[in-house]
């Protein structure tokens, strides 16, 4: 696998992750983007706010990476997510693995995205209209 | 000792950066240090979990706190 691509990033282009995924080897590619939802259990959300702690949060998402190409045959990977204030629909994060055939690729794909939110330094703070909560903080 | 604090833990203590004062008793393990914070601010034992980083890697409640570590709290993470 080439050295994947992981980044903490202020604006998300997720239209650019194609090309870093496309692979001669590669037959398949599988892109996740995760996007601010207008509401949380039916209650209007206004805006998100995401905060990371960089330094371990680049570590984490690096090893998810290299975790997944070890699962998996895969000849690219990207993990990226954004930062700070985010408006309803903008893409926060973007996961994505190319593979030369699409079984590895899906799986990667929901692996890279599903360990990056239980184990990855960052947190979301979503604002509604009269109240902000910090994501999963309480039970 | 100084110990980083993000998202709800910034919150409950009111700033980014905790400091130990040198005259006090500093907690030499990650278990010692969660029990400090939750003695000290009785909120963090409402949350859902809590762990420590140390050198920006999460370290177990057996894991010893030695003088230049980079240490900082970790609330319940929520990216994605």
């Amino acid at each position: 696998m080439i050295e994947p691509i992981i980044e903490i990033v202020d604006q998300l282009d997720p239209g650019k992750v194609y090309q870093e995924l496309s692979h001669p080897k590669s037959g398949g590619v599988c892109v996740f983007v995760g996007a601010v939802r207008d509401s949380t259990q039916g209650e209007e959300v206004v805006s998100l706010e995401f905060e990371s702690y960089q330094s371990m949060a680049l570590k984490e998402m690096r090893k998810i990476a290299l975790e997944a190409a070890e699962k998996w045959e895969l000849n690219a990977v990207v993990v990226r997510h954004a930062v700070g204030a985010k408006e309803i629909e903008e893409a926060v994060v973007v996961v994505g693995a190319s593979a030369p055939h699409r079984d590895a690729c899906f799986q990667a794909c929901r692996y890279l995205i599903d360990t990056l939110k239980e184990r990855v330094p960052i947190w979301k703070k979503e604002y509604f209209k009269n109240k902000t909560v910090w994501v999963s903080a309480h039970p | 000792m100084e110990v980083l604090l993000f998202g709800i833990a910034k919150d409950i203590v009111g700033k980014t950066l905790y400091s130990l004062d040198d005259g006090m008793d500093w907690p030499n393990s990650v278990l010692e240090l969660k029990q400090h914070m939750v003695e000290q601010f009785p909120e963090f034992g409402k949350l859902s979990s809590l762990a420590i980083a140390v050198n920006s890697e999460y370290a177990a409640d057996d894991v010893s706190l030695k003088q230049g570590d980079e240490i900082a709290i970790i609330p319940p993470v929520s990216g994605g």
